[in-house]
């Protein structure tokens, strides 16, 4: 009745270990003392037996610790919790038969929710992302308010356009919960959906991706499975094509939830594929190569590759070549490829987007390999809706798509609202072509801004971030190095900015700045702060 | 490799195996009722939707007070200038004042006899996420939980497909009303530990789906010291709380821990959603609350796959927050519901057809037609309920796929209807009951 049992495996198999053990001691023992074995054994024996006490205790004493203190990836160790004030010793052996003696009055005692569940709550909980964020929801920065605030530029949120779609709502000011009474009254939408229903919105989602990605691709609304926002839809996508145990590549830096996404229900693992800034951090086929080999060797199968494009977080746009060269690569590993397209619509500068869909409509193999996933979260700029797309061209994926939606499907009246918004073709282009053009005159300014200060980024195309190096300001070339920069830009400078190692990135250094949560007239004062920070570092050192 | 020139992708055993639990009869009916639906006059030989648990008793109510309050509603001139916040706020914790009127609704629905700490409140995408996050939070792959049948078939899907956790069904009879009692949880809890299954939880569905009952203080109260003997989980789906329509009235498992002293809380958990209460079931509001600090914190984490449109937190904010309208509309509802029930149910006893006696709430009642079977047998069950949804073109629920034990029980769902089409529905069964009493068959 252990409740410390981390693994599948119940009590009654420990036990047979345990008895099985003392068995292949003793019979040796009895060989010993008969003479026969002799010195080895009467000396290995006892050694071994010294060995597997420290084994079982060490082993209890983990999991009893990593209940208390498990911090996967968190690059700062976490407190420990209330209940592990007792000595490590004492909570190595299990207790539970002691407690179940007590009587009920007796206080309660620790009640094991899932290994899950310990690991997501302890673990990450001082990641900067999340101390970050938190800095800034104490304090956050106001112009008039607050203006010694800590300035948000953690957060790939554009703020940037959402006086259009304001206007929008204002002009087209329809009571789109009951609009006209009849069918298309409450009952309409608060019950739950009927199937052609759901298809007007995908109609109207399929048309605006189209419209998004400039009319080059059309999308099939058939081929569309409807998700709260794209975190479930890349959680679902990893629960369809991949089981427990087996893994995805993922080029790194990456956006530092899909370590969510992708593996905290699903059992799923990440293998990070490094690129390097020496290639601009573009995705090198021979890492990718490199990466798979290695992880057959481990035992690990890969079930597929997950990209963005853009990327998050340099914000690179995937070329037609590499888009092809992954196809080749999936297919000759006989891999699915999710491509993480949520950006498709956030791009600015001089380079086209060239989505999936693209490469594969034009050639018929391959289809089932390839997943797309999108949402209206950053394009048209609202995550608070939960919208988010599974786009695919294979039936079986979209079949059991379709039932794990279940779990995360999208508010009616939401659907209600933007089968409207999607629908005027006039709002949706206009949107676009001004959102672009906001979102390349603040990229430019801002990383103009920051090569004022010795800081480059990586010319990127897409994205509401630069990728910055600033490698040059840390006082040791490594993690630490850049954490302490990262701590002295959030408590000093007091501005909230993404580190590369939450994005995985193996050069220590880089940094992600949203300007997106942004005015023009911010600009100037996030770079006098940098600044700060960068005399003081350079004093320093 | 590849093989030939279709490449052959294999997908995760999670997408190719039947644990949705979308192949049972429960789901098929749906089918049957999407190919011909009834409408009272443009296809009045259409089937009737029984299978389906929407409470559509009180839409005229909301109607009216979204029409008369058009703030609350960020797509109209009114409320357009919230909706920047609104738009881009996908913060996980939930907007403040939407739990805050969340919490005050649950406990209003109880009599304001409990409190509920709006930080304990956590969103999931419907009751449908809320069941599974629960399990991701408290059960690990191969765990197991008690679940008294009969019991609602989406939980096979719900806790088990993605969970890879166990259903233990506890069995309950209709010699004592199907009524669930310690004992009988007892036995289930040793059978499983006797198979090396480690049972994490028991989950009670309270109102019942699809008994419609109420489970009574004694029994309640037992259950609770139960999870605290075995020291496992207690979850209570109280979705239909806002359902009971007759006595007994509603105990929540939160008035229960109040009354006990020691109970250790960290062990209880409630389940909760607005699709039933309200009949919002498109809004996708699913409600997680625990006395569970690591839970709550947990499954608030897990909300970002299920997160509530924050469009929709935002005008039920204002719903709610009318506690006019909530009384009036939860006063109505029960008044609707009351009717209904004691329509069905009377012109079903007047051909001799019972329901579940004592059943005080739901939007549903439990039919026993044991007595219009061929044998006593789930096959003959089947036959009748495919007669049922082609011939008498209404579909119901059978209660195989409610995992009971005892074949002939049927759910039958009557507040998703309009009176005219109940008194449709009501005598196209009784005209089959007794067609087929004429037939003389024997055993009733």
């Amino acid at each position: 009745m252990t409740r410390f049992s981390k693994s599948r495996s119940s009590k009654p198999e420990q036990e047979a270990r345990g008895g099985g053990a003392a068995m292949r001691v003793i019979v040796p023992l009895q060989g010993v003392v008969q003479g026969r074995g002799g010195l080895v054994l009467g000396s290995i024996i006892p050694c071994v037996l010294f060995y597997f006490l420290q084994l079982y205790l060490k082993r209890n004493r983990n999991d009893a610790d990593s209940e208390n203190e498990q911090n996967p990836g968190g690059p700062n160790t976490t407190t420990r919790s209330s209940s592990s004030g007792q000595l490590p010793e004492l909570d190595a052996i299990p207790r539970s038969l002691s407690r179940a003696l007590l009587s009920p009055k007796s206080p309660s005692g620790p009640v094991s929710v899932s290994a899950r569940a310990n690991g997501i709550v302890k673990g990450g909980a001082e990641s900067p992302y999340n101390v970050g964020l938190k800095r800034v929801k104490e304090d956050p920065y106001d112009e008039l308010a607050n203006p010694n605030g800590v300035i948000q530029l953690g957060l790939a949120e554009n703020k940037l356009s959402l006086d259009l779609v304001n206007e929008w709502l204002v002009e087209n000011a329809r009571e789109a919960l009951l609009a006209g009474g009849g069918e298309l009254g409450i009952s309409g939408i608060a019950t739950y959906q009927p199937f052609d229903r759901l298809m007007e919105f995908k109609v109207a989602v399929a048309e605006f991706m189209s419209q998004v990605m400039e009319k080059v691709v059309s999308f099939n609304p058939n081929q569309i499975v409807l998700t709260a926002g794209a975190t479930p839809a890349i959680e679902i996508l990893s629960f369809c094509l991949a089981d427990s145990g087996n893994a995805f590549l993922v080029p790194t830096p990456y956006y530092p939830g899909f370590d969510r996404d992708v593996k905290w229900r699903t059992g799923v693992e990440i293998i990070p594929v490094p690129c390097r800034s020496a290639d601009n951090f573009n995705i090198s086929i021979t890492a990718l190569d490199r990466a798979f080999i290695q992880a057959k060797k481990r035992g690990l199968k890969v079930r597929g590759i997950i990209v963005s494009n853009p990327s998050n977080p340099v914000g690179n746009l995937l070329s037609q070549e590499t888009l092809y060269s992954l196809l080749d690569f999936a297919r000759e590993k006989n891999i699915h490829i999710v491509s993480n397209e949520i950006l498709a619509g956030s791009t600015h500068g001089s380079e086209e987007f060239v989505s999936m869909a693209e490469i594969i409509n034009q050639e018929d193999l391959d289809r089932n390999r390839v997943h797309i996933v999108y949402g209206l979260s950053k394009d048209l700029s609202l995550p608070g809706f939960r919208v988010g797309v599974i786009y695919s061209f294979n039936n079986e994926v979209l079949a059991a798509a379709k039932k794990l939606a279940r779990f995360s499907s999208i508010s009616a009246p939401t659907q209600r609202l933007l089968i409207s918004m999607l629908s005027d073709t006039k709002f949706v282009q206009k949107f676009i072509k001004v959102n672009r053009e906001r979102l390349q005159k603040m990229y430019v300014k801002f990383v103009a801004g920051l090569k004022r200060l010795g800081i480059e980024c990586t010319k990127s195309n897409g994205g509401f971030y630069c990728w910055a190096d600033m490698s040059g300001l840390i006082s040791s070339y490594s993690e630490k190095g850049e954490l302490e920069l990262w701590d002295k830009l959030l408590n000093i400078a007091k501005i909230n900015v993404t580190p590369g190692s939450s994005c995985h990135c193996i050069e220590p250094g880089w940094f992600r700045f949203c300007f997106s949560t942004l005015t023009e007239k911010d600009i100037p004062v996030v770079m006098e702060r940098i600044q700060k920070v960068s005399e003081i570092c350079k004093s320093r050192s | 490799m590849e093989k030939g020139n279709r490449s052959r992708q294999v997908l995760s055993r999670i997408a190719t195996n039947d644990k949705h639990g979308e192949n049972s009869p429960y789901f098929h009916g749906w089918n049957a009722y999407e190919r011909n639906r009834f409408h009272p006059t443009q296809n009045p030989q259409g089937v009737i939707q029984m299978g389906l648990a929407e409470n559509q008793l009180c839409f005229d109510l909301v109607e009216k007070w979204i029409r008369e309050n058009p703030n609350a509603s960020i797509c109209t001139r009114e409320g357009a200038d919230q909706f920047k916040e609104i738009a881009i706020f996908q913060d996980y914790h939930g907007i403040k004042e939407f739990r805050q009127v969340v919490a005050k609704f649950m406990e209003k629905v109880r009599g304001n006899r409990v409190t509920f700490d709006p930080d304990r409140i956590v969103m999931s995408g419907g009751a449908t996420g809320a069941n599974e996050t629960f399990m991701f939070c408290l059960a690990d792959p191969g765990d197991a939980f008690l679940v008294p049948s009969p019991y609602y078939p989406a939980f096979d899907r719900d806790l088990r497909w993605r969970t890879g956790v166990q259903i233990i069904p506890v069995d309950c009879h209709s010699s004592n009303g199907f009524r669930l009692t310690r004992a009988a949880v007892e036995v289930a809890y040793k059978t499983a530990q006797e198979s090396n299954i480690n049972v994490k939880g028991l989950i009670l569905t309270n109102p019942s789906n699809p008994l419609g009952t109420t489970l009574d203080m004694e029994t309640l109260k037992s259950l609770v010291a139960f999870v605290n003997e075995k020291n496992i989980h207690l979850v209570c789906d109280e979705i239909y709380s806002a359902t009971v329509f007759n006595s007994p009235r509603f105990i929540s498992v939160a008035e229960v821990i109040q009354e006990l002293e020691h109970c250790n809380r960290d062990l209880i958990h409630i389940i909760y959603s607005l699709s039933k209460d309200l009949g919002f079931p498109g809004f996708r509001v699913g409600i997680i609350y625990s006395y569970n600090d690591i839970v709550v914190s947990c499954a608030r984490k897990m909300s970002s796959f299920g997160l509530v449109s924050s469009q929709t937190q935002h005008f039920l904010t204002s719903l709610l927050s009318d506690e006019e309208f909530v009384d009036n509309f939860l006063s109505k509802s029960k008044k609707r519901m009351a009717k209904g029930h004691h329509d069905f149910t009377k012109g079903l006893k007047q051909v001799g057809i019972s329901c579940l006696k004592g059943s005080n709430s739901g939007l549903f009642f439990w039919m026993d037609l044991g007595s219009l079977l061929k044998e006593q047998t789930f096959e003959a069950e089947l036959e009748l309920w495919r007669v049922i949804v082609d011939d008498v073109r209404l579909n119901v629920s059978p209660g195989s796929s409610f995992h009971g034990l005892e074949p002939g029980w049927f759910r039958l769902c009557f507040a998703n209807m309009d009176d005219q089409t109940g008194e449709v529905a009501l005598e196209r069964i009784r005209t089959f009951v007794l067609d087929n009493g004429k037939k003389g068959d024997e055993g009733r």
